[in-house]
């Protein structure tokens, strides 16, 4: 193991027990409602920016993932009663195959033409769900959570929990990639694809594996969603603005290095929690708007891209 | 009748034709390149040279006609899969990996297309190895964004020596540059092809063709109008016509 994988498991093994230890000290609800918003947008972004960000297609389908993801969970509570952990698998599972379906279907498209066929993914999906009678049709339908298991004594506290696990996850297979001879064909495809096929590199089959891995994670993380709001329907479930938010924070943190869209995340994901608490959650879309145009202008590599050409021009005033 | 004459060709071209739309790129084109040998490719701009070699390297897909490659049919494989059989070329626009450095950008090269499981020690040296003879060996850590013309056409040779070929194509790999930059190139090419790796060049700097091949293709609108050796090609009635256009 290289010193920087020792850093990072042990950053994230003290990530993991501080937000254990939080669950079992803090006894205010609020921070875990709103914390488990912004760990559900870290994953997201994080799941987002292994297509949106190494291999550059962008992908306005994360809010068809994500639905997909609460529905799968809502179907098996209904039909089965299945418990947490299989609900999140199920969505994983199926978010798999519907980004190797996606992908085969329109990854062969190249940049604005894959991102407008993930739109109408989207709508297509939200369609069929609105119309789908035994999950709740166009009216949602209301979830019963189930009783919590120790150590958790609150339900939203568990799922704090989940979500940080699942966070760790993300992350964990996103920096694989980026540090792996994946990431360099991604980079590569990103660049020119026609180069990366002349220099041996297998496009096709690398986009997929990324559309599979990104759309199996963010499926994942809607999963657990249906519990926490005890409440689904297609209208929110599959809200345009998850893919806007999603995409916002990662192009804000910048996708060149894994950190980027967590550094996203955690800055946009905090203040719109702050602006719905203090102002109003409509004010949160518009200060997303107003600072994704401004990054996009003032620094279009995000922070991570600002970060290191500071360090670029401090390394050259030193030579 | 020399030796290599006996072997069978590297590449064989039969009766290849592409068409886009109504317009026939390339008509009923067909060659052996013999193993080891320096080909150089020839013709008037429009004349289907680059189409030609994308239909060799995989860009294109031919409709009738065969692309034999060491006996293989290539014609339905996927230019990756091409690569790694041993085809490797240059763009005539040089297309790097503009994020990456150029070390990075032999490392994709050496990551997905060499042929041997080696250990990243070992391909770290053949990266440097490729970089040092191509006179890159101080640039390794430079973005690519920042070579001059003339090195990004020699990364790009770099890039494609690292997938370890048996077939180079160098597509006008010395346009644009000064007269001793050509020479530079030249000299590149010349080694390479002395290393056993066949090369096909398609250049316009007749100087660089006589010097470098030992035999020359000269393609106008599409068909194959001389072929033969350098002097040959040159003389020839119909390639002066292409050329001069009388």
């Amino acid at each position: 193991m290289t010193r920087n994988s020792i850093a990072f498991w042990t950053g994230s093994t003290v990530f993991l027990v501080a937000v254990f230890v939080m669950t079992q000290v803090v006894g205010n609800q609020y921070p875990f409602f709103a914390g488990y918003v912004i760990l559900q947008f870290i994953a997201l972004a994080v799941a987002w920016s292994i297509l949106g960000g190494y291999a550059g297609y962008v992908n306005f389908g994360t809010s068809a993932f994500f639905g997909v993801g609460v529905y799968a969970a809502v179907f098996l509570v209904k039909a089965f009663g299945a418990p947490l952990p299989l609900q999140i698998l199920a969505g994983a599972a199926i978010g798999a195959l519907m980004g190797f379906a996606l992908g085969l279907l329109t990854l062969r498209m190249q940049g604005i033409f894959f991102s407008i066929a993930t739109i109408a993914l989207t709508i297509i999906i939200e369609t069929t769900i609105t119309n789908w009678r035994y999950v709740g049709g166009a009216a949602g339908i209301q979830i019963q959570r189930p009783a919590v298991t120790a150590p958790f004594d609150n339900y939203v506290q568990m799922l704090f929990f989940v979500q940080a696990l699942l966070v760790v996850l993300a992350v964990a297979i996103s920096r694989y990639i980026q540090n792996s001879w994946i990431g360099r064909g991604l980079q590569a495809l990103r660049d020119d694809e026609l180069a990366a096929e002349c220099t041996g590199v297998p496009t096709l089959r690398l986009k997929l594996l990324a559309c599979v891995i990104s759309g199996a994670l963010m499926c994942a993380v809607g999963a657990p969603a249906a519990m926490y709001l005890q409440y689904a329907d297609p209208a929110s479930a599959f809200n345009l603005n998850y893919s806007v938010t999603t995409l916002a924070m990662s192009l804000i943190g910048g996708t060149a290095h894994w950190s980027g869209p967590i550094i996203g995340a955690i800055l946009l994901g905090t203040t719109q929690q702050l602006l719905t608490v203090t102002i109003s959650s409509e004010v949160n879309v518009l200060v997303l708007g107003l600072m994704l145009v401004l990054f996009v202008v003032g620094a279009p590599e995000g922070i991570i891209g600002l970060i290191r050409k500071l360090r670029g021009d401090r390394k050259e005033g030193e030579v | 009748m020399t030796l290599s004459d006996t072997r069978s060709p590297l590449l064989r071209i039969s009766s290849l034709t592409k068409r886009f739309g109504g317009f026939t790129a390339l008509h009923d084109v067909s060659v052996d390149i013999r193993p080891g040998e320096r080909f150089g490719l020839i013709g008037p701009n429009g004349s289907g040279k680059t189409t030609l070699i994308n239909c060799i390297s995989g860009a294109f897909r031919t409709e009738p006609g065969t692309v034999l490659f060491r006996d293989e049919d290539i014609a339905l494989l996927q230019p990756h899969v091409r690569t790694r059989r041993g085809i490797a070329r240059s763009f005539q626009i040089p297309r790097p990996f503009r994020s990456m450095t150029v070390a990075e950008n032999l490392m994709v090269a050496l990551d997905f297309a060499a042929h041997e499981h080696v250990s990243a020690a070992q391909r770290r040296d053949s990266m440097m190895s490729i970089l040092d003879q191509m006179g890159l060996g101080p640039k390794a850590n430079v973005s690519a964004t920042q070579l001059s013309q003339v090195e990004l056409r020699k990364m790009e040779l770099a890039r494609a020596m690292a997938t370890h070929p048996k077939l180079l194509i160098s597509d006008e790999a010395m346009a644009g540059l000064s007269s001793s930059e050509v020479d530079e190139v030249l000299d590149l090419l010349l080694s390479l092809a002395s290393r056993d790796i066949t090369i096909i060049m398609i250049e316009h700097i007749m100087q660089a063709v006589m010097r470098f091949s030992e035999r020359v293709m000269c393609l106008d609108a599409g068909r194959i109008i001389a072929i033969g050796s350098p002097s040959e090609v040159m003389a020839d009635q119909r390639v002066q016509e292409a050329y001069l256009g009388t």
